[in-house]
């Protein structure tokens, strides 16, 4: 699976640096997990069957195919969850994040 | 050769959205704008006008679906009026955040209850803070133009905003006149393509109209702003452009009438300022030394213009067709804190009035004058009066 390539974003120092408007080139993040992620989740990936349930239901198609293994792009995952409540063998924990 | 036809004001806008080229029109009928977009479908249809005409179920679509075509670089047409302005309402915010630069037609019709479908301007003036350029005509042919000059103002690099041609409702749209069509390979000369970077394309992906955090709301705020006062200088550049170009020159932010001398002036906004034009001439005959201050644009504001005009005269009437509950009429709200701003001792009044479509007499607006020009209000501290009210309200 591709991801997209992404682009570094540097915060504008001048009103005209500005982008007319809030549209910008694809590619960048400004907020990483737009900034309100309370929990992550982590993959068991001995109890993981690799049947790609999580990839289906990840309503941000943050989760992607690391050669044989789940992989997690945690600068997307917003932490909602629903990957750990769906898998099957309860092989994805979500864990509090530290401030 | 440039056409004298005989039409409507709605069909006059609907000639001069034609002129201007528009690639998608997007509108949903509703009293007193159904003409305009009734002609435009007509030229769509047979081929007059090569456009994308959408039929959309309401005005809140139709205020969408043109934002979408701006966001891919169209230039775009919309028009409505009241009630149905009013359902765009989200969409009009949404458009100038975005700096998706539609034009739209708006015919001025009050708004319910009670329901009426005649004219007043409390339907685009309770939109002033929306973020589109607002500019108020005062007969057909100025509509007419106003709408080919809309597209190069909005659509300028450094205005990139939305705009919205005000006419009154019935008293413009529904009465004829000799309007003056302007030949197309002028207009063409006059308006090019529209071009952007402010676009979605495949060669260069964009993230179009996404959210932002509290860090940088503001920023996105003040750039559309400044994309307002920007328009200024545009749109001065633009009448004087069009003026070069078709021979007609509607002045800038404000028309100054014969307020050099003037003792009292009436500021007004549409249509009844053909009507006060016509007493100043009547009392000036008379040695009455009135004048009359026409207000084109509302936003942006004519703040610079309004306190160069009261510093001449003694007595300053705004007349509203408005009323803002509990307080005044807006256009009196705006100009009196332009006067503030330069600390004008001037005496103001405020007229609220042609509410629902209701007739400003030329008498009445003698009777304004002449109030004006004894330099004191009729009652001490009443600066805002419902006049032609039919019945007593005293107590």
């Amino acid at each position: 699976m591709n991801k997209p390539q992404k682009k570094d974003f540097i915060k504008p120092k001048h009103i005209n640096d500005y982008p007319v408007g809030p549209q910008f080139e694809a590619g960048h993040l400004a907020d990483i997990n737009a900034g309100w992620r309370t929990v992550r989740p982590v993959v068991d990936h001995e109890a993981c069957i690799f049947c790609l349930r999580c990839y289906i239901v990840c309503p941000d198609g943050t989760i992607f195919k690391d050669g044989d293994k789940i992989g997690i792009d945690y600068d997307y995952c917003k932490g909602c969850g629903v990957c750990a409540h769906e898998c099957p063998k309860d092989a994805i924990s979500m864990i509090k994040e530290e401030l | 050769m440039e056409q004298n036809i005989f039409i409507s004001g709605d069909e006059a806008v609907a000639h001069g959205v034609r002129l201007s080229r528009p690639n998608v029109i997007a509108a949903y009928p509703i009293t007193p704008q159904t003409i305009t977009v009734e002609r435009l479908s007509d030229m769509v249809e047979c081929g007059d006008l090569k456009a994308e005409y959408m039929h959309v179920e309401s005005e809140h679509s139709a205020i969408c679906a043109t934002m979408g075509a701006s966001a891919v670089g169209a230039r775009t047409f919309t028009a409505s009026s009241s009630q149905g302005l009013l359902y765009m309402t989200e969409g009009l915010h949404y458009c100038s955040g975005g700096r998706y630069p539609v034009v739209m037609m708006n015919a001025n019709r009050s708004v319910a209850l009670p329901w009426s479908i005649y004219g007043d301007h409390r339907d685009s003036l309770s939109l002033l803070d929306c973020g589109w350029i607002q500019v108020y005509v005062e007969d057909a042919q100025e509509a007419l133009d106003m709408t080919i000059q809309a597209f190069k103002i909005a659509e300028h690099k450094d205005v990139l905003t939305p705009m919205m041609v005000n006419l009154d409702g019935f008293i413009l749209t529904h009465t004829y006149e000799m309007v003056s069509i302007p030949e197309q390979d002028k207009v063409d000369a006059f308006l090019p393509p529209f071009q952007t970077e402010n676009k979605m394309c495949f060669e260069n992906p964009k993230n179009m109209a996404f959210s932002s955090q509290p860090d940088d709301n503001t920023e996105f705020k003040y750039q559309q702003n400044e994309a307002m006062f920007n328009a200024v200088k545009v749109l001065k550049q633009t009448n004087k452009e069009f003026a070069q170009s078709f021979g007609r020159d509607y002045g800038d932010m404000v028309e100054e009438y014969r307020c050099d001398d003037a003792d009292a002036i009436l500021v007004t906004l549409g249509s009844v300022t053909g009507t006060v034009r016509v007493v100043v001439d009547k009392m000036r005959a008379e040695g009455k030394k009135v004048g009359l201050l026409k207000i084109r644009y509302m936003r942006p504001f004519p703040e610079k213009e309004i306190i160069a005009t009261a510093k001449k005269v003694k007595a300053i009437g705004v007349i509203d067709k408005d009323i803002s509950f509990g307080y005044e009429g807006t256009v009196f709200t705006n100009v009196n804190s332009a006067l503030a701003k330069a600390n004008s001792t001037v005496l103001k009044k405020n007229y609220i009035g042609g509410l629902g479509g209701r007739d400003i007499t030329k008498n009445e607006i003698e009777n304004m004058f002449n109030e004006l020009l004894t330099g004191k209000l009729k009652k001490d501290g009443e600066h805002v009066e419902f006049f032609n009210l039919k019945v007593a309200i005293d107590e």
